[in-house]
């Protein structure tokens, strides 16, 4: 099939370092000795603990329950007997706890109950819900629940489902091995996906530099009759970022500011469609995933690992070189360095490279910014890095947010060409989450506005209310007494002259009578007033609301860069001087 | 590797100091022209420069309490030098490469906070200071075929022997602009451009060789992507299109453009000087706009101001435009393009 491929600009070609880990199939990791598996492995709510310790466990038994439709379910990796659900170390940057499952192998591996679902002639919404209980979040590292992404649009009609097995970063070679191995299962999973979201079109985006994986999709995909386009995409990092991908596909370009639904495309990740299929066709959950081991270890590979086991344990699998100083979990450009080996592999983690000087050598010192342009060349999002930087330094936020600095995705294209070897990435991190932190304490100072508006308003409504109640028992009071003045007088004078004013009455009806007057009068203002302080109350609410103008994504966001955040402190992170978190946690191999 | 912060990987050859020591190599077939025609003494003002500028660069790094080693390794100095030596008359005194130099490094750029934060080209500003100081020294350009040995040109540049006017003449653009007042009509530029000395074949007798090796080295420049083709383009477009619309509407009185194109300091300004990052723009539509008012400035002050060239008058004053072009020029982002 003849498919018209777009570009987009900017990307650079670092040195791809694939070849090492493809030389042996996908191994099979043995059962480490313990597995401990966050409930937290997705975008969203941290799944609910379903377990308790000493009891047993079947393989792909849910262990936490998703907390809402924006969470996901986690499932034991293999039969045995859970010691303890407690706060275990994440695999995170910031080397912080989280809670964990805590399951003692029995070494049976024995299947819990498996229910497969019959996708075909089941609800979509069933379906989706399957996939949620299944745990199937997207694997290329987002860890996005999937089954989110599969409700069309109420408006826009999917035109394009994009399967994203591009694999830019570096030393990566998950995606690739698999569709090399389990291509068939995988164009199943794309099947699947293809009728729950009825996209017109399937391409499916390869990077030009996995011939192999390219055929076997092929292969798979004319096997099953299907007329989905497998396209050799050009070998660019970051290709296989989503909305590159996209653009290179289809010529759709996605905003910060939009999700690509909304433009009528979906991406999905290879291994991400694998798992849904597994679990749909099999009712395997997801428990355990491909991860490659590579870098400075002696035997590269990739291995098809339990969820939950020791990074310890995996990385010893590859048996890591003496001078090895570092452990990355993703790729060279945009992953981090694990602050410890205790962590377990989680769905997240679709690589671990083992780094060396050699490898990595060290950062040359950081000079000032020449304004050469070289960073805004390379941004695949067209962004003008140096100006962002300027400004993330000087602390000037709200002109990077001019710049659109929550466009940047932080690929790091910039800082890979910087001739002053500045860590722009690192100045955009900052900025942003500066940036977020505002905004979550302005909406808090909001929130204790619009609270302490609304106390002085309900205050003055009950003060006033009050003042009503009095008003309207004294006017009804004093109306009783003027019946009983005017009987006086009318059987006194058989007229009603009292109420006329140049009239003397008795004291005691004047009184009365000008008293009723000004209650009356008391009691229509009273009544305004509150009107008027009720709207007044109303219309501070809602300005309290309009300045909390957070879209759910930027509520998102801001939840997400928390995290983020607590890695920066934790490293002691002032961007202007780049923090020097040495890696020793990480540093031993054995 | 700093593991605190992704990429792991950069790229390995790339660094401010390469793109520096390219822009050396740039020059290099100019300066070699220009030797050919003027002798080795101009090497003696190259090295006197870099000399200047890098001891002004210590003062200055130690003033400041900055990195010592990494700074003056840079390279970034010596470009500066290197500029203002070849835009100073090659016989001037020596004592004026060295004001040019340490003008450019402490006034210009290290006053504005050193490297990557002067708004105006540090060469073009020590020019500027120069020509508006010294206006006699700074035109004393020697007369092509006096064949003086490097002795006498080194006594006369250490100033050992006394500077006679003889030895000096008019550049080619400064010999047009004074015929042309001094017979009030009576002379056309074709005829002078035929008929005078100081005129080659296309431009100055013997400049147009050099100013052909700022260009050769620019090109050269611009394919190693160490310089971008829009501002030198423009620069060159803007230049070359006001004088061929004045030469073809009174070809008596204007020269053509090619004249123009290879005389003074037009091919040096457009391949190492509006390409300046630090002080040009940074935006691509940017440097086209940077690039083409400074040509027509630059033409508009070498033909009808006093200055014997506008070169560095037209790129300072583009240089104080440049965060009005840029903030004007921001490329529309990805996914933000009007649809087509």
């Amino acid at each position: 099939m003849l498919q018209r491929l777009f570009s987009f600009k900017g990307g650079v070609k670092p040195q791809t370092n694939k070849s090492p880990s493809v030389q042996e199939a996908i191994g099979f990791a043995p059962l480490p000795a313990r597995l401990y598996v966050p409930l937290h492995q997705s975008i969203g709510g941290a799944a609910n603990p379903l377990v308790r310790p000493g009891e047993k466990v079947g393989k792909g038994q849910l262990i936490g329950g998703a907390d809402g439709w924006m969470s996901s379910a986690v499932h034991a990796p293999t039969s045995g007997r859970v010691l303890a659900v407690e706060e275990h170390v994440a695999t995170h940057p910031s080397g912080l706890t989280t809670l964990s499952v805590v399951i003692e192998p029995d070494g049976c591996d024995e299947w819990a109950e498996r229910q497969p679902i019959d996708y075909r002639s089941q609800p979509p919404e069933r379906v989706r819900e399957a996939l949620r209980d299944a745990g199937v979040v997207g694997l290329g590292g987002a860890v996005f629940p999937s089954h989110a992404k599969l409700a069309p649009a109420k408006s826009v009609v999917v035109q394009d489902l994009v399967i994203n097995g591009a694999e830019c970063e570096p030393f990566m070679t998950c995606d690739d091995m698999l569709m090399r191995e389990r291509a068939e299962e995988t164009v199943r999973g794309i099947a699947i996906f293809r009728e729950l979201l009825a996209a017109q079109r399937v391409l499916i985006g390869i990077e030009d530099n996995k011939p192999e994986a390219i055929a076997a999709m092929r292969n798979a995909v004319a096997h099953l009759g299907l007329d989905y386009a497998v396209v050799a995409v050009p070998t660019r990092y970051p290709a296989g970022g989503a909305k590159q991908l996209i653009r290179v596909l289809t010529g759709k370009e996605v905003p910060a500011s939009r999700r690509s639904t909304e433009l009528g495309v979906q991406c999905f990740n290879v291994a991400t469609v694998y798992t849904a299929y597994r679990a749909l066709e099999f009712g395997e959950p997801v428990i355990s995933r491909i991860v490659t081991l590579t870098g400075n270890v002696a035997h590269p590979r990739n291995w098809d690992v339990r969820i939950g086991t020791p990074l310890r344990d995996f990385v010893a699998l590859g048996e890591p070189q003496r001078d090895t100083n570092a452990f990355l979990m993703g790729g060279p450009m945009m992953g981090f360095a694990l602050p410890s080996l205790d962590a377990p592999v989680v769905k997240a983690t679709n690589c671990i490279i083992a780094g060396s000087a050699g490898l990595f050598p060290p950062n040359p010192p950081e000079m000032p910014c020449i304004r050469c342009g070289a960073c805004a060349d390379v941004c695949p999002h067209e962004l003008q890095p140096f100006e962002l930087y300027w400004f993330s330094r000087a602390r000037i936020f709200g002109k990077t947010q001019e710049y659109h600095i929550f466009d940047c995705i932080e690929c790091g294209c910039c800082s890979y060409v910087c001739p002053s070897h500045i860590p722009l990435v690192q100045y955009f991190r900052f900025a942003k989450s500066e940036i977020w932190a505002r905004e979550r304490e302005k909406k808090a100072a909001d929130a204790a506005k619009a609270r302490f508006e609304l106390r002085n308003a309900r205050e003055e409504r009950e003060k006033e209310e009050k003042a009503e109640r009095l008003a309207k028992a004294a006017a009804a009071k004093a109306a009783e007494r003027k019946t009983v003045v005017a009987q006086t007088n009318s059987d006194a004078a058989g007229t009603p002259r009292a109420l006329e004013p140049q009239d003397t009455p008795p004291a005691t009806g004047e009184a009365a009578d000008s008293a009723g007057a000004l209650d009356a009068e008391a009691l229509k203002k009273a009544t305004i007033q509150a009107a008027m302080e009720r709207a007044r109350a109303q219309r501070a609410g809602q300005a309290a609301r309009n300045t909390d103008r957070l879209t759910p994504e930027q509520a998102k966001e801001i939840a997400a860069v928390d995290a983020r955040r607590a890695r920066q402190a934790s490293s002691a992170s002032a961007p202007p001087a780049p923090p020097e978190r040495s890696s020793d946690s990480a540093g031993s191999g054995d | 590797m700093d593991f605190s912060t992704p990429p792991y990987l950069l790229l390995e050859r790339t660094s401010v100091r390469r793109i520096m020591l390219q822009v050396l190599i740039g020059l290099l077939p100019g300066i070699a022209a220009y030797v050919w025609l003027i002798g080795p003494i101009i090497l003696f003002q190259l090295l006197l420069a870099t000399i200047a500028a890098l001891s002004g660069e210590a003062l200055m790094l130690r003033l400041r309490n900055r990195p010592m080693a990494m700074f003056l390794t840079d390279g970034s100095a010596v470009v500066t030098a290197w500029l203002v030596a070849l835009t100073v008359p090659p016989m001037a005194p020596w004592w004026l490469v060295v004001v040019g130099s340490l003008f450019a490094i402490v006034i210009a750029k290290h006053l504005y906070g050193g490297l990557g934060q002067n708004p105006f080209n540090p060469a073009m500003v020590a020019f500027a200071a120069c020509i508006v100081s010294f206006p006699a020294l700074m035109s004393q350009w020697p007369v092509i075929g006096l064949q003086l040995s490097l002795r006498e040109q080194f006594e006369l540049v250490a100033g050992l022997a006394p500077r006679i006017d003889v030895m000096s003449g008019a550049t080619p653009l400064d010999a047009i602009k004074t015929a042309l007042k001094v017979s009030e009509g009576s002379v056309d530029v074709p005829t002078l451009l035929a008929t005078q000395e100081v005129f080659g074949n296309f431009a100055g007798r013997g400049w147009e060789w050099v100013t052909t090796g700022y260009l050769l080295g620019g090109l050269w420049l611009w394919q190693r992507k160490v310089i971008g083709w829009q501002a030198p383009l423009a620069f060159i477009a803007g230049l070359s299109l006001l004088a061929a619309a004045l030469w073809a509407w009174q070809p008596e009185r204007f020269a053509n453009p090619l004249f123009h194109l290879f005389s003074g300091g037009a091919m040096l300004g457009a391949f190492f000087i509006v390409t300046d990052p630090v002080s040009g723009c940074t935006t691509a539509k940017g440097r086209l706009v940077f690039g083409f008012a400074a040509g027509v400035l630059a033409y508009v002050i070498r033909v009808f101001a006093g200055y014997p060239d506008g070169v560095a008058f037209a790129v300072l004053l583009m240089n104080l435009c440049v965060p009005l072009i840029d903030m004007y020029t921001q490329p529309p982002i990805f996914g933000m393009k009007k649809e087509r």
